[in-house]
């Protein structure tokens, strides 16, 4: 099987599995403290190194590009309007103005 | 709207990655986890294995355990109906469905994912048949929008002081890493910085939330 194959097959066995078992195996049982904690923290953890990779870098290499610009302005955007259409619209028409320079 | 245009832009940044339209098309009607797909998608753009692809998409997606689980005694049906019922909790949907109480509307939960559900098939349909007549998509920024909506995501999830240190020392943590080692291990290593949970003071805030809603969460 291709990495592409592999990566949707994968995927949907985990996604499926974790979907399932909530509301059978677990359904109205508390989870533990701990884990809920560390659950809800996942979240800003892979959210900051996604944006952090995709933005910072190319390749394996650290660098400052148009999307670093456009993604730096669509959060700004974000953060005064609250409006994550009008975030993702700044960011590209962003990005795109400077690969145009 | 905001749905139809990520969902586009997933068909774009996917085939971009090396997926072929086909391959989009069907990672969308079989996961509905724009998150994880996003996230494993870009793995693979970036030359990362399989491996390290599905297992960010993994950890992405655990917070459906919670999430699934507190919706469970919701659903009507045996134990296969409501396992099944469960493939279609997703972010919006759930919060949507959510009665405060620590109940959920079942119908409206799963109405709610049918109508994502088709513009999550629909939207990388149309990027993939769109990408051709665009022409190159990087000369158009597409390829910010996903890291956009993700640092969005981000903005709203660091209103606490806790969620704010774990996102700059994942983010150290993945810039640190990314000249020295393969594609998709610097968020996959990121993650741990979630294990500040475990402190005693994470653990004690979460109790006292649960307490104030009253709900398995």
């Amino acid at each position: 099987m291709s990495v592409f194959a592999l990566t949707i097959a994968g995927s949907f066995a985990v996604t499926a599995a974790i979907k399932a078992l909530g509301p059978v195996a677990l359904g109205g049982r508390e989870l533990p403290t701990w884990f809920t904690s560390v659950v809800v923290l996942l979240s800003p953890a892979l959210l900051a190194a996604l944006v952090a990779t995709q933005v910072f870098a190319e390749g394996d290499r650290l660098a400052l590009e148009a999307d670093t610009a456009g993604v730096a302005a669509g959060g700004l955007v974000y953060w005064r309007t609250e409006s994550i259409v009008a975030c993702v619209v700044v960011a590209a028409a962003v990005t795109a103005a400077f690969r145009a320079l | 709207m905001a749905g139809f245009i990520l969902a586009l832009s997933f068909g774009i940044l996917a085939e971009d990655a090396g997926f072929s339209p086909v391959a989009a098309v069907i990672f969308s009607a079989i996961v509905f986890a724009g998150s994880a797909q996003f996230t494993a998608v870009s793995i693979v753009g970036a030359g990362g294995g399989a491996g390290a692809a599905v297992a960010a998409a993994t950890l992405m997606n655990s917070r459906f355990l919670p999430m699934s689980a507190a919706v469970g005694p919701s659903f009507s049906g045996g134990p296969i109906r409501r396992a099944l019922k469960g493939q279609a909790v997703v972010d919006h949907s759930w919060a949507l469905s959510s009665r405060g109480d620590g109940t959920f509307d079942e119908a409206l939960l799963l109405g709610a994912s049918a109508i994502a559900y088709c513009t999550w098939i629909g939207g990388p349909a149309v990027g993939v048949l769109w990408g051709d007549v665009l022409g190159d998509t990087d000369k158009l920024g597409l390829d910010a929008i996903f890291p956009a909506f993700f640092f969005g995501l981000l903005l709203n999830e660091l209103r606490s002081r806790r969620a704010r240190g774990v996102a700059a020392l994942g983010t150290a943590l993945a810039l640190v890493l990314i000249p020295f080692t393969p594609p998709g291990i610097p968020v996959l290593v990121a993650s741990l910085a979630s294990l500040v949970g475990l402190t005693r003071r994470a653990r004690a805030d979460v109790r006292e939330r649960q307490e104030a809603e009253g709900e398995p969460r």
